[in-house]
């Protein structure tokens, strides 16, 4: 908080030094902007869900619905056929199934890390979008769990990944990073299923109030759970809410880290690297952030939500963007220099042939969206241009798909012996699976508009505005010292 | 709002829970008990076209078993008898019974009699005979107390449960190699556990756990 340095008992030169200085006195900016008071947020979200369902929404998830059914189709092809319909081949045994699992697991990351750490760290702004990213971040988990799931050829048995007594007397390999995988996945969509509902409840209980039709006092009233909003509910509210922040904290960092020891576990130049874990989470949230602006500034503008998602809002994502697409090209520039420092030649090959072999192409559209782009956020001019923002996160998606195609995809295609090198190429079959998870995504994310409260209602009440706090003057724009 | 829930509707969470915990139960345990191989497999009895009784040709008659199924102790693969082993006694016992004409046509014309094939390892699993006689494992660990059967059936699973139990334990299934045919054979030494530690010390037997031992 900017207090004045008069109130602050400085000694005599460093005030005459602050004098002279004038530093700007930077006021806190506020969370919802225009004043806008509890009935006009109620009424605001509450609308988006409770209004005439617009057209575009209908047109919207007649084409998501649509674009769907190339997974389905995709999947029941593969299964029907074998998985030889996929362009994996010897040696490259993990092709596009694998790169879009870590992709769209790494785009959960943003939810889990605004709504558990953010939470931790008492950043208000995440209040505006916390419930938009923490149900992408469910939906994206969905969409990231297709791919193993078939990726393991007789889907059927894909039960066989948990450790339950079976007929063939053996445990799965407790030693593979896979099986981790298997674990910190499902932990990590309970959780954070088991937190975006949580967070909805009081909303839910809102919504089940204001309802008209009979249908929606059954659908929000089974759904409020008999929220009755006492001080009893809202106590053991917060404390559940704590705990589950306290419990995904952890998860945060740990899905990412396993699922770059699914790589970083092996012993091929270019996946071998201790650098992984970090650069892996850092990536993720970068990717996640990237996904969050892509759906927050449509909505922001479709919705008229201007008020609530500000541009300090924003702001602090771009700069999250940036601060995280920096520690990812940080780590691209360090395994470089690892491979040259390490002087183990097949790691030196590796990298070389990255950013020059085969796939080069891949490797250069990777380092310009992921390394150029997000430095762009430094500018106070970019980050308010929203149109701007919103291409650039959509550079950020793509930037971070092919990252995750160069690391799977160049490390296999030419690893120690070069008799055994090869050439990887998805097929038609890949490109219809994959597309048809966008479409996955987008459907379940408009079904989630329609039907669910977008915003958190009760918590941006609570946290976001002046008025939730007249007296104990803890809210920062209540605070004597401030403009 | 009015309310629209009765009060019994407090109730029904848990009751949703109860139901699904039992519901994800009773499939778990359906699962267990239908889909496994041995309710699948075990007792697998099929009517041969020749009804063959084994108890009377070994019983009775005395046969080893390897006068029919020749190789067992030489080949990964068990065979199953031509008409002609038949016919070495058939020719002269019982050589005009009803129940035999399959077989006397099979050996006029020289088309086998097609035999149900009852013990069918998948086609991933790669199961030598040779190696498991020739090492102290007897035909009864597997196929049952054929010596005893009026019509042969699958008695054992097969399930690969089945296979690791003897794989990771062989000394609790080992027995004398002269024994191996004998299917009635019983230890009868109080002192056989430590010799069958000795055995599969002695007679280096091995058998791999890992995954390429079986699904090479």
């Amino acid at each position: 908080m900017a207090h004045k340095a008069e109130d602050l008992n400085l000694p005599a030169e460093t005030q005459i030094l602050i004098a002279e200085a004038k530093p700007v006195d930077m006021p806190r900016r506020e969370l919802v902007e225009n004043n806008r008071d509890y009935n006009w947020i109620t009424e605001k979200i509450c609308g988006i869900v409770e209004d005439k369902t617009p057209t575009w929404w209908w047109v919207c998830i007649s084409i998501a619905g649509l674009v769907a059914t190339y997974t389905l189709a995709g999947l029941v092809y593969l299964v029907s056929t074998g998985v030889g319909v996929w362009g994996l081949n010897n040696p490259v045994n993990w092709g596009w199934a694998i790169v879009n699992f870590v992709f769209w697991i790494g785009i959960g990351h943003a939810g889990t890390l605004i709504s558990a750490i953010l939470c931790l760290l008492k950043q208000r702004w995440r209040t505006s979008i916390n419930r938009t990213a923490e149900a992408m971040t469910i939906f994206a988990v969905v969409c990231a769990g297709i791919f193993p799931l078939f990726h393991v050829g007789r889907v059927w048995f894909a039960w066989w990944l948990f450790p339950l007594p079976n007929a063939n007397g053996i445990w799965p390999n407790f030693r593979s990073p896979l099986e981790w995988d298997v674990f910190a996945v499902s932990t990590y969509f309970t959780v954070s299923a088991l937190f975006w509902y949580m967070g909805m409840i009081p909303d839910l209980g809102l919504l089940r109030d204001r309802a008209k039709s009979l249908w929606r006092k059954y659908f929000y009233g089974a759904l409020a759970m008999g929220w009755r909003n006492s001080a009893r509910h809202w106590k053991n509210y917060e404390m559940a809410y704590l705990t589950l922040a306290g419990l995904s904290t952890p998860l945060v960092l740990s899905v990412h880290t396993i699922v770059s020891f699914d790589f970083a576990a092996s012993i091929l130049p270019g996946w071998h690297t201790t650098i992984f874990p970090p650069y892996f989470v850092a990536g993720a949230i970068f990717s996640g952030f990237g996904m969050v602006l892509t759906l927050m500034l449509p909505l922001r503008s479709v919705f008229k939500l201007h008020d609530l998602i500000t541009q300090y809002h924003i702001d602090c994502m771009c700069k999250i963007t940036l601060a995280t697409g920096s520690m990812v090209g940080y780590a691209y520039a360090m395994e470089f220099f690892i491979a040259w420092y390490g002087a183990n030649s097949f790691e030196a090959f590796a990298f070389i042939n990255r950013a020059g072999g085969q796939y080069w192409w891949a490797y250069w559209i990777m380092i310009s969206c992921n390394v150029i782009t997000p430095q762009l956020f430094w500018f106070k001019w970019v980050r308010e241009n929203t149109t701007l923002v919103w291409v650039m996160s959509l550079f950020v998606n793509v930037g971070m798909w092919f990252e995750r195609f160069v690391i799977t995809v160049t490390s296999l295609a030419n690893d120690f012996l070069p008799s055994s090198w090869g050439y990887y190429s998805p097929t038609i079959v890949d490109i219809y699976t994959y597309i048809g998870t966008f479409g996955l995504f987008s459907f379940l994310f408009l079904l989630f508009l329609r039907f669910l409260p977008l915003i958190a209602i009760a918590e941006i009440k609570a946290l976001a505005l002046p008025q939730a706090d007249p007296h104990n003057e803890d809210h920062p724009l209540n605070q004597k010292s401030s403009k | 709002m009015s309310n629209i829930f009765p009060e019994v509707a407090n109730k029904v969470p848990r009751w949703i829970l109860f139901g699904l915990t039992l519901k994800v139960l009773a499939i778990i345990a359906g699962l267990y008990y239908y889909f496994t191989p041995s309710y699948t497999r075990a007792g697998y009895q099929p009517v041969q076209p020749v009804s063959f009784d084994h108890s009377l040709h070994v019983k009775q008659v005395g046969l080893d078993c390897r006068y029919c199924h020749t190789f067992v102790d030489r080949s990964e693969h068990s065979t199953v008898p031509s008409s002609n082993t038949c016919m070495n006694c058939h020719s002269v016992v019982k050589a005009d019974s009803d129940k035999l004409a399959l077989v006397r046509e099979s050996y006029q014309t020289g088309e086998s009699i097609e035999w149900v094939k009852i013990h069918d390892t998948p086609d991933y699993v790669y199961f030598n005979h040779a190696v498991h006689v020739n090492r102290g494992v007897s035909c009864v660990h597997c196929h049952g107390q054929v010596d005893e059967m009026e019509e042969v059936y699958h008695a054992k699973s097969f399930t690969m449960n089945f296979c690791l139990d003897c794989h990771r334990n062989p000394e609790e299934f080992i027995r004398p190699v002269d024994k191996v045919y004998d299917l009635q054979w019983e230890p009868e030494d109080p002192e056989w556990e430590e010799q069958a530690q000795a055995f599969v010390h002695d007679w280096k037997v091995m058998p791999p756990e890992s995954c390429s031992g079986c699904h090479r």
